[in-house]
């Protein structure tokens, strides 16, 4: 939405936020388990009930699930009975909470609950993201989600923008935020270790993890009932980029600017942004497109580098940069949210508590 | 808070069939999207918003295939979502999409729902062993299947009217040029003789595999004033959703789509739907679900769907005509047999849907349902705009 229309159209927030301890594994729990916790967490900090909610909207992807259909058992941790209004992207939650806030515009419902979940564990996750490719000339090549990450940061490299020296400045910083969340999966002072495809050591790829997160948004005056110091989404926009790598810069993103534009980013300074880069080159592009500067606090939580359950990982950055507000540590956030090889779809969102 | 209303201004289908060898998911795609602009007299530029919908990512073997169709779909710089709730995900991504435009979010938005089942293998690609989960039933007629006893026990219904649905959409479908199954020489003893697959669901009464999409340009009060073609306009839309499996669910009725189609007959202002509504397109998959859903979506009493059908009151020339088009039994691209419902209905209200178009059709319902008879989407369109 452009702020122009965002204007006059009703306030929503995020008012809760939960996630789950991420881990390398939890084979020891089946999906609906691991996100029963974080449910009864959201709806526990705004007294919400399953009842209450006036609609429902989750991300996953059967491919990590390694089964089709695999939300339809996730609806269960929700406890959909009497019937409940509710809907679900094949995409990251971050466009689940898209779908909501769009929901809430309308007036149809003043509350909505948004998760997400993703086991990467079962299956090799480089393996299966090569699944995604065009399935007739690409995937068939199976190029996996390093080696293309890995193309990204060395045309990065190779126009001048970055070094290996930067990036592994970016993967220590994240890393070492990352030691006041006790949620994130890689913390402290992690060594940059071998390369993996070059120019990629392991620091500069993120942990391949398990994990899930849930949001509670609310309209108006419901937010200020839920919440002592809403979230307030000013503005939220994605778009996607052309698949073909071979017909995109990657040294840029075209898609995380045109949406930052569209959400109002520009229109004032925020002082911190939550970005969903999963490589240490992914957090120079972003920096560069959505222009934000060494005054900005950057990925606080340590961002995908420290914990990338994949589906979650963008619903979390909405979830992180909203909770620091919740905290009065921010008063105008950014959060972002990616998906597809090489950042070719972006979501952004800007965050606002009210004055203080 | 007032909505902006949603008018359907474009309608592209593909010719359904087994198998789109001529063409990639991607020519498939484009192809639906490519006569739905036309029929609405618009360009790719005129679009802000793509949102498409498919079923599992299994059935074709492609992880989040809309990456990969943003080329295809002209969605390059512009927003695309991916919808997927089951076998309702064609009616869901259709109302996703009119949320975009009722919200004031964009003008005209893009919505596609497809699957090309040749692709890959969908009896593989819904058995996949889960475990502490019961395996499943030999396919989805063998899960429903005991369902439709359920309702012929409860009900009395004679055995002879599932084959009456499918003679009937059978024949409906001829009247289609994009319906998968043309089949010239159906009558009534053919269907009844077919083979019993699964107990009591005969081969003829089941819906084919095909490959094919469904595309809709839907658009605001602006966007409709410059429709070069008469607009249907959404009168109501709505998604329920309850659990696969528990103690207490009506398998035969369930709740969540009693309660879906009270939300949108409440949107529309519907009091009777007997009454108020004049044709139907819904989601019957296994011939026997017209007189089950007749009963849930409040056409008729219950235990008494079953005699609207036989009495031939959902004949294409009956009082409340249900599958013009032929229905899920005469074409099922799975993923977007739901838009195709919610499209069909939007062509009767229009007057365009050609020979099997109803006489003084003015409001229309589209329904789908998916998973274990657990997501419910519908909306009613009609041929003036919402009045509230």
């Amino acid at each position: 939405m452009t702020r122009e229309q965002a204007r006059g159209a009703r306030e929503i927030a995020v008012v809760a936020f939960a996630q789950t301890d991420h881990r390398r594994t939890s084979e020891e729990h089946s999906e609906v388990e691991m996100l029963m916790p974080v449910l009864h967490d959201v709806l526990e900090q705004t007294g919400l009930k399953t009842a209450d909610i006036g609609f429902t909207c989750s991300g996953s992807s059967d491919y990590l699930a390694g089964r089709a259909f695999s939300f339809t058992l996730a609806l269960d941790g929700v406890g959909a009975w009497p019937p409940i209004s509710e809907s679900h992207v094949e995409m990251d939650g971050a466009w689940a909470l898209y779908e909501a806030w769009t929901k809430l515009l309308t007036g149809d419902a003043d509350t909505a609950l948004v998760y997400s979940y993703g086991k990467s564990s079962p299956g090799s996750v480089r393996d299966v993201l090569t699944r995604q490719l065009d399935p007739y000339y690409v995937a068939p090549l199976w190029p996996d989600s390093v080696a293309l990450a890995a193309l990204q940061a060395q045309a990065l490299i190779d126009a001048g923008e970055t070094d290996e020296p930067a990036l592994a400045g970016v993967a220590a910083r994240s890393r070492a935020a990352a030691t006041t969340n006790s949620h994130a999966q890689l913390r402290g002072s992690v060594p940059h270790g071998e390369y993996v495809v070059r120019p990629l050591r392991t620091g500069d790829c993120p942990p391949i993890g398990d994990g899930a997160a849930a949001v509670v948004l609310a309209a108006g005056e419901r937010a200020r009932q839920l919440c002592a110091r809403p979230a307030w989404i000013r503005g939220i926009d994605h778009r996607i980029e052309a698949h073909g790598l071979g017909v995109r810069d990657l040294t840029d993103s075209p898609s995380a600017r045109l949406a930052a534009e569209k959400a109002g980013v520009f229109e004032q300074p925020v002082d911190t942004a939550e970005l969903h880069a999963p490589f240490t080159a992914q957090e120079v592009v972003l920096r560069k497109a959505l222009r934000l500067d060494d005054r900005v606090t950057v990925n606080p939580s340590g961002g995908a580098l420290a914990a990338n359950p994949i589906m979650a990982a963008g619903l979390i950055r909405i979830g992180e940069a909203a909770a620091r507000i919740h905290r009065g540590e921010s008063d105008r956030a950014l959060a972002h949210a990616t998906s597809g090889p090489c950042l070719q779809q972006n979501l952004v969102a800007v965050l606002e508590g009210d004055p203080r | 808070m007032s909505k902006e209303p949603v008018a359907v201004t474009g309608i592209g289908q593909t010719k359904h069939v087994a198998a789109r060898r001529d063409v990639s998911i991607a020519g498939l795609v484009r192809e639906a999207a490519r006569r739905a602009l036309d029929d609405a007299e618009l360009t790719w530029a005129d679009i802000d918003a793509v949102v498409i919908g498919k079923a599992p990512d299994f059935f074709e073997g492609v992880m989040m295939p809309e990456l990969y169709l943003a080329d295809a779909l002209g969605a390059v710089g512009k927003p695309m979502l991916r919808v997927h709730t089951a076998g309702s995900v064609g009616g869901s991504t259709a109302l996703v999409a009119a949320g975009l435009v009722a919200a004031r979010v964009h003008g005209t938005v893009l919505t596609l729902a497809f699957e090309k089942q040749s692709e890959s293998n969908a009896m593989w690609g819904l058995s996949l062993p889960i475990p502490f989960q019961q395996p499943l039933l030999a396919g989805a007629g063998g899960f429903f299947a005991p369902h439709v006893r359920a309702y012929m026990r409860r009900t009395g219904a004679p055995d002879t009217v599932g084959s009456l649905v499918a003679y009937k959409d059978r024949r409906n479908a001829l009247k289609n040029p994009y319906a998968h199954l043309h089949e010239h020489d159906i009558t009534l003893e053919k269907v009844q003789s077919s083979p019993m697959l699964w107990d009591p669901i005969r081969y003829s009464e089941t819906c084919p595999s095909s490959d094919g999409a469904c595309a809709m340009v839907l658009t605001d009060r602006a966007g409709a004033a410059r429709s070069p073609r008469p607009p249907a306009w959404m009168l109501g839309g709505a998604m329920r959703s309850e659990p696969t499996l528990f103690a207490g669910k009506d398998f035969v009725s369930p709740q969540a789509g009693k309660d879906c189609a009270a939300d949108v007959y409440r949107q529309a202002g519907i009091k009777d739907p007997r009454r108020d509504i004049d044709a139907v397109e819904m989601y019957v998959p296994f011939s026997w679900y017209e007189p089950m859903w007749l009963e849930n979506l409040g056409f008729a009493e219950e235990g008494e769907g079953w005699k609207l059908t036989e009495s031939g009151v959902t004949e294409l020339d009956g009082d409340l005509p249900v599958n013009m088009s032929g229905g899920v039994l005469s074409a099922n691209p799975i993923g977007a047999s739901g838009m195709i419902r919610f499209a069909e209905a939007a062509l009767q209200v229009r007057g365009q849907a050609g020979e099997h178009q109803v006489d003084g059709a003015r409001r229309v319902l589209g329904h789908a349902y998916g998973g274990g008879s657990q997501f419910f989407s519908m909306w009613l369109v009609g041929d003036r705009p919402p009045t509230s």
